[in-house]
Formats: structure tokens, sequence, C-alpha cells
């Protein structure tokens, strides 16, 4: 259903301004791409030119190394082609952005991914009235909402300290960007031992360390020698770590996984894990409704995830909705 | 309900055996004794309500959902099919109560609250569940949900409860395992009566709980010397006992359940035997002519029928072959060496001297290798294989691996395409995996095999994904998918039926392969299977 004046359409390589002539987290290399946030399907390599937010910077430097980038404040107007681009802070993780795009007609918001949960570690979300708002759907079902993050952290201290009891080390599994820190920097206030971390978990704890972002105390699990006393310890470690020879060096433990999946228990049980704390960098049910209500946008167009769902409640709401096959993940 | 709900959450949670024993252990030493009572049934799948105490039908409960939380039906059926579990879905889509109600007994809300208002008017019905919904906090609402929509299904196998009350209680987990068969109602007492080191009226009623074989996969010549083993047929029937006590006969199937009045014929014959008796053995509907069983479907119409007439008789004869003998002038003979039982079985059976009730031959073999050959021979025989059992081993409780082995024969297999999905249960409730196969008949896909099993992780997740984006009709949480996937299935056996559309039902289908390098063309075609069927 794409329009003649629409400032963003879907092209094979991705989300295209043509006004603009530039990409929003391409999936193939383009000349020109603004960058919503770090994670790897919205970020990737191979783009002539990255444009994104001063935070992303450092991330974008480690996950893609030298590459040429053009950082802007919040906020901050620039102008690609014929169009007046800013970002605007999406509370997904350090850095993330909505990308705000206006011709003088009319404007567009393309938000990446977000929540609105409060996250020690980022800026919160920031509401962008536009006339078409481009969604994420990854959570897009009534059947999610989310608890209150700092009750799950106080379930997580519960937990390392149960493990303690047993003589176990509690290993928790995070996305080594944004959850992790978002972990850390919750724990921070509850618990006074320092965390375990995992080799792909420091280089995003020592990013996020030099943003400002304060954390619980880290130590990497490199330094602790081959076999090192686990016991009552908090290991913090990306999801592809389950399962290796490395987990193997703490003994007896226990194992648990910090995600917004963790909120249905077939999940966690297919993930054979032993606890699931739901802490989610996306939005909830409400959270999108709430979102899609306050942009006053009278056009909405979602990414990734339970898409149709979404669309089939706001058309019933008579807000027009339709969705962009993306290749965004629903990793989390 | 909160301490229940607890065991819930604590049984839920746990992936190791040892922790679960002690969240069981944990919650029986300190529930009062109808509460146990009811939670014992609870987790040895008993239902609160049912065909003949209908508290809410799943329909009703999705309607009365949409009513409370406002949401489109639409929404709700969406909900259901991504989390997999009505209960669940059910709790996660009403809200929190403000101010969470005070703690009722398990017993109080199943008996004072959910049965008195079994069979009667829908919005008395709903009311009652509108209550648990709206006073009832998440981990206790779920559970309260479980009771509405069926069996709890929380991981935890009827041994280790049983297991748990032996550690509990001190008595021998045979005894407690015995007195749990059967039908039992959840009554203040019971569980004193399940655990009480006296010898109880019913303990002479009940049958002993079946030693099971596991099935052999390691080479048949890692077992040693063919001599420490016993060789029978493995027949394909209906295994079950045949208590002989007390002035009476009852024949006990390996679900629990007494076949009283099925089997006229066997408890006639039956009648016979010596009293203080137990046989175990295998019930099997036989053709006289060809002195062979007959096809487990022609049980089938024997199962259905509670008191069968002298037509079915005649048509459909039975027979039971006894491998075993559990009990003998009231003596319990489970700690004899397997060699003694068959010897003294062999003697009862002589003198009792009745071709409906014969002794399981025991099969000779020189060496393996001569074994081997004789398990080739098993569908030409109408059997499924070989039994291996050790020549001393004791009869054991439930499935223990060592002393007796299921040697199957090779399955036969065919190449089926994928029709149908559905999600399935449990730790798989998120993901497509039950799934519905087809085969040519001219030049449509016939199903004929529905398979859960077989796929490792990795290819359930890659067929999950495919499932998704090649769906072309949805009906209910079912989905059909485009006619392209191809998988090798195995299976045991193919009967002739007349309640399949193929004319055919396939025997124990399981997939074998994902035979992607297989277009959909090449799949086999139904005459092929007819050719086995029998």
């Amino acid at each position: 259903m794409s329009r003649r004046n629409d400032l963003v359409v879907l092209r094979p390589e991705g989300l295209y301004c043509p006004a603009g002539d530039f990409h929003i987290d391409p999936w193939r290399p383009v000349p020109r791409a603004v960058i919503t946030h770090g994670h790897g399907d919205h970020a990737r390599g191979g783009m002539q030119v990255y444009h994104c937010t001063r935070a992303s910077e450092a991330i974008l430097r480690w996950r893609l190394g030298d590459v040429r980038i053009h950082t802007h404040d919040w906020g901050e107007s620039f102008r690609l082609g014929g169009v007046e681009v800013s970002l605007h802070s999406a509370g997904h993780v350090l850095g993330s952005a909505q990308v705000r795009i206006d011709d003088g007609e009319q404007v567009w918001v393309a938000s990446g991914d977000y929540k609105r949960q409060p996250d020690p570690t980022c800026d919160p979300f920031e509401v962008v009235p536009c006339d078409t708002f481009i969604t994420e759907a990854t959570f897009a079902s009534p059947i999610y909402r989310w608890p209150d993050t700092r009750e799950v952290a106080a379930d997580i201290v519960a937990w390392r300290r149960e493990c303690a009891e047993r003589g176990e080390a509690a290993i928790l599994l995070c996305y080594s960007l944004g959850k992790a820190q978002r972990v850390l920097g919750e724990l921070l206030p509850l618990d006074d031992q320092p965390a375990w971390v995992h080799g792909a978990i420091d280089n995003g704890v020592q990013v996020y360390r030099q943003a400002g972002i304060p954390m619980l105390a880290t130590e990497a699990v490199a330094e602790q020698g081959r076999q090192p006393d686990s016991a009552g310890r908090l290991v913090i470690a990306p999801p592809s770590a389950a399962g290796t020879p490395w987990v193997r060096r703490f003994g007896r433990h226990q194992l648990a996984f910090a995600s917004g999946w963790m909120h249905l228990r077939g999940n966690r049980r297919r993930r054979n894990v032993d606890r699931g704390f739901v802490v989610s960098d996306h939005a909830d049910w409400p959270a999108l409704l709430q979102t899609i209500e306050e942009t006053g946008a009278r056009r909405i167009i979602a990414t990734h995830g339970n898409t149709d769902a979404l669309i089939r409640y706001l058309r019933e709401r008579d807000i027009a909705a339709e969705a962009f096959r993306t290749d965004y993940g629903s990793e989390e | 309900m909160k301490a229940f709900a607890a065991l819930y959450q604590r049984l839920d949670r746990s992936t190791a055996t040892g922790d679960k024993r002690a969240a069981l252990i944990d919650y029986f030493r300190s529930a009062p004794a109808h509460d146990g009572a009811w939670a014992l049934y609870l987790l040895s799948g008993g239902k609160v309500g049912g065909a003949r105490r209908k508290i809410a039908a799943s329909g009703e409960l999705r309607a009365w959902l949409v009513e409370e939380t406002g949401l489109p039906a639409w929404l709700v059926e969406d909900s259901y099919e991504q989390v997999g579990d009505l209960a669940e879905t059910l709790t996660l889509l009403v809200d929190e109560p403000a101010v969470p109600a005070p703690d009722r007994p398990l017993v109080d809300w199943i008996e004072r609250h959910l049965l008195p208002v079994a069979n009667l008017d829908e919005t008395i019905r709903r009311d009652a569940v509108l209550t648990g919904w709206r006073t009832l906090p998440a981990t206790q609402r779920l559970v309260f949900n479980k009771l509405l929509t069926g069996a709890l299904r929380v991981g935890v196998s009827q041994r280790l409860v049983q297991q748990a009350l032996a550690e509990l209680s001190g008595l021998d987990i045979a005894r407690i395992a015995q007195r749990m068969l059967g039908e039992w109602v959840p009554s203040p007492s019971l569980l004193s009566t399940l655990l009480s080191p006296e010898e109880q009226p019913l303990d002479r009623q009940q049958p002993y709980p079946f030693f099971l074989a596991s099935p052999l996969e390691a080479a048949v010549d890692t077992l040693g010397a063919p001599t420490d083993w016993v060789l029978e047929w493995k027949w394909d029937g209906i295994r079950l006992q045949l208590l002989r006590r007390q002035g009476e006969v009852a024949l006990w199937s390996r679900g629990e359940e007494r076949l009283d009045g099925r089997f006229p014929e066997i408890e006639q014959a039956a009648a016979a035997l010596p009293d203080g008796c137990v046989i175990d053995g295998e019930l099997l509907a036989w053709d006289a002519d060809a002195d062979q069983p007959r096809a487990f479907t022609a049980l089938q119409t024997r199962i259905q029928r509670r008191k069968p007439g002298p037509a079915t008789l005649r048509s459909t004869p039975v027979r039971v072959l006894a491998y075993d003998l559990l009990e003998e002038n009231g003596e319990d003979l489970r700690g004899v060496p397997l060699q003694q039982r068959r010897a003294r079985l062999a003697a009862l059976l002589g003198a009792l001297d009745d071709p409906r009730i014969q002794l399981s031959p025991q099969v000779h073999a020189d060496d393996w290798t001569h074994a081997a050959s004789l398990r080739e021979q098993a569908r030409l025989r109408g059997v499924e294989g070989l039994m291996i059992k050790r020549a001393d081993s004791v009869y054991q409780a439930g499935r223990r691996r060592g002393d007796w082995w299921k040697w199957k024969v090779d399955p036969l297999t065919i190449d089926a395409v994928l029709l149908y999905a559905q999600a399935g249960h449990g730790r798989r409730s998120t993901l497509y995996t039950d799934y519905t196969f087809g085969v040519w008949k001219g030049d449509e896909l016939v199903p004929v095999a529905k398979a859960y099993s077989g796929l490792d992780d990795k290819e359930i997740l890659a067929l999950d994904r495919w499932i998704r984006s090649n769906t072309r009709e949805r009906f209910g949480p079912v989905r059909s998918v485009k006619a392209e996937q191809v998988f090798e299935l195995g299976f045991e056996a193919v009967n002739v039926s007349k309640r399949h559309k193929s004319g055919i039902a396939v025997r124990f289908p399981r997939i074998l392969r994902w035979r992607q390098d297989k277009p959909a063309a090449e799949a086999d075609h139904l005459e092929q299977l007819q050719a086995l069927a029998r």
C-alpha cells in the first residue's frame, strides 16, 4: 500500500527514504545508512557511511570495526537529501534511537526497537509526535505484560543466594549488548558481590563503563583460573555459551535466562534452563498501544514480530495499519 | 492453594529429579491430610472436571475470557496459539487482582467451590470460575486454571511421587505403588491408608505394579552368554495381570484398568486355577487355523465391548499367553528368580490344561546369531520381535533397565509428506511438533500417520519456522502446510482399518529422518502400504 509521498518505503536492501536517499538499518550494503542501534540485525557491516547517535558510536566501532561514522546529538537536526532528520531516544539499549524524518509536509518516525520501562543504562523513550509511526511488534500480544524489572532484579539476587546455599554457580544467560548491562545496572543497588562476565559480555560492559553507566562491579571469567571456586557466583554469559565446554569450569551450577520470551513457560522449558527471568528491552502489549496512541500517528507500519495481530487490532480501531516484511530478528 | 501452587512452581522450575523429590517430600510432610490427598490425585493425572462433572468446557473458558478481558475473540485465539497451553493463556490474559484474597485450602477450592457447581447452568459455573480469576494471584491462578482444563502435566512421574512418599513414610515403594493401582478417590484418609505399615484389606485385591522391559539399543552380543537369558516372543496384544484370589477372577490391564466382563472366556478358564495366584501375560486375538495371533486391531473390537455377544465371541476368540507367575498359594513370588517362576507357571498351566490360558513358549536359540535370525521371522509369526529376560531376574516394578529387554524387529519404513502441523504440549508448547503425514493416492495425498517424535531440537526449530512461513490454511490450532517436506517414517505394522479414510492404520509411527533431498512427488503411494497390511 505504498503511496507516492511515502517518506519510507521497503526495498530489497531494507527500509529506504527516497526523498532523503538513505536507508534505515538496511540488511544489505548501501551508500548511506542511518542506524537506530547497535544490535546485529539492525547495524550490519558494509555500508559506505553510517549515521548514528553519539552514544551508539562506540558500540558500532566495537561491533563493526573501522567504518565511516557521522554522529549526531539527541534531537539535533541534520539534512539528508531533501529531508530533515533527527534522532530521538528509543530506550532500547545505550544510544538506541528513533529516526524522525520531516520533509516539511509530513513527519515520519522509524522507531527501530524500543521499550517504555525504566532502564538505568539508557535514556528513556521520547514520544515524538508524527503522522506515520513505524513500530516493532516483537511482543505484540496481550499475553505480554512485563513485571517491574526492579522486582525481577531482586528475584535474581534471591536466586543467586539460593545457589550459594546449594554450593552452585548462578549462570545467567543474557544477550551481550544491552540486556547484560541493564541487568548489571539493576543489580548495582541490590547486591555487592562482583559478577563474573564472559568475554563477549565484557566487551559490552567496557563500552558502557566508558560511557559512564553505573553498573555492578564485574570481573572477567578468563581471569579466574581454570577451575575457580564458583559457588554462589553470579556468572553472566551469552545464550550461545549454554551447553558448551565453557560452562563446565564452574562445576555445579544452575542456568537462568533473562529475556522477555521467558514470560512463557514453554519457552523456558524448551531452553532447558532452571530459571527464566522476564527482563525485556522491547515494548510489551500495553506499551505498544500506549506509544502508538501518544505519537498521534494516523498511520502505523509494523516491521517485525507478531505484526498480523497488531495490524488487525489497530484496524478494528480505525487506525490505518500495515506491515513491512523486514529481516529484523526476534532474538532477545 | 498457596502451598500447592508453590509446590507446582517448584516442580515446574526444577529440571533435577532430586530437587523435585525434595519438593514433593516437603509438601506432603506439611500438607493437611485432605489437601495432600487431592494433591496426590492431581499429580497422578487425576482431573477435577471431566465429562461427567462439567465445570468449564474449553470453549466456555475462552468465551468467558473474552467477556472478562474485553479483548476480541480472535486475539484470544491468537494468544492461545502463541502460548500453546490454555490454562497459561487464561492466567496471562486476566488482570492481576489488586488485593489478593486470603488463602483457601486446595480441598476447599475443589470440593466447596468447583465441584458443587458441576453440571449447573452456565452462569453459575462462570461465576465460580470468575471468582478464581479475580482473586487468585498468578501462580495460584495458573494451578486453578489447570484444574479447569485437565491434567497438571508438571513433569512428575508416578514413580517419583511414589519415591517421595516411600522416603517420607519409610514404607517399601512396591507396596505404595501397588496400593496406588486402579481407581481411588482423594478422601481425607487416603494418605494414612496408603502409607500405613499395616496390611490393608484392599491390598489383597490389587494387582502388582507391572515390570516393564526396555528397548535393546546396544548390540545383542553385549548381553554376554545366551544361556544366562530366557527368550520369548514379543506379542503385540494387551499386557495384563490375571488375579485369582478369594474365589474371584480379576483381569487388570497395564493401564490400571479392570477388564471385567470384556473377556468372559478368559475369566471362565481362570476360574479353574487354584486360589491365590497371579499371572502376568498377554491377551491376544487368536487365529486358530493359522495358530498365530491376529493383528492388534482385531482386539480393538473386543476392548470396546463391555459385554460381548455370542457373535463377537465366535468371530474374535482371544487367549492369554502367560509368561510370569507373580503369586502362588497366596505367596508373593516376585523375589524368586525368573527361571523358577516360569517352571512353576508351566506346572500350573499344565495342570489347568486349557488352550485359553497357555504358557508363552520359551524360544530356544543356540547363540545370538541364531536369535537374530529368529527375530527376523517375527513379522511372519505375527509378533513384534523377541523378549530377552535375565534367567535369574526378580520381578521389579516399572521400567527398570538391565534385566528385561525388548528386541523388536526393525521397523517398516515409508516416505511420506508433511500435511498438517499442530503445536505440541509441555516443553514443546510454543512449537509446531505434532505432525500429520500423507502418501499418494493417485494424484492426491491422503493422511496415513501422525507422529510426534524422531526429530532433534535443531530440526524441530527449523521445521517450525518452515511451517509458519508455509502455512496454507488454519483450522483452530492446526495448520495445513504446502506439500513439500518429505520424511522417512518407521512403524511396526500396517493394519486394515475401517475407521481411517485411507483404509489402513499404521502401528507406532515415528520419524526416522527428514528427507530434505526428496521432492514430494517421490513420496510413497498408498498401494505400497496396503500391500503390507494384514
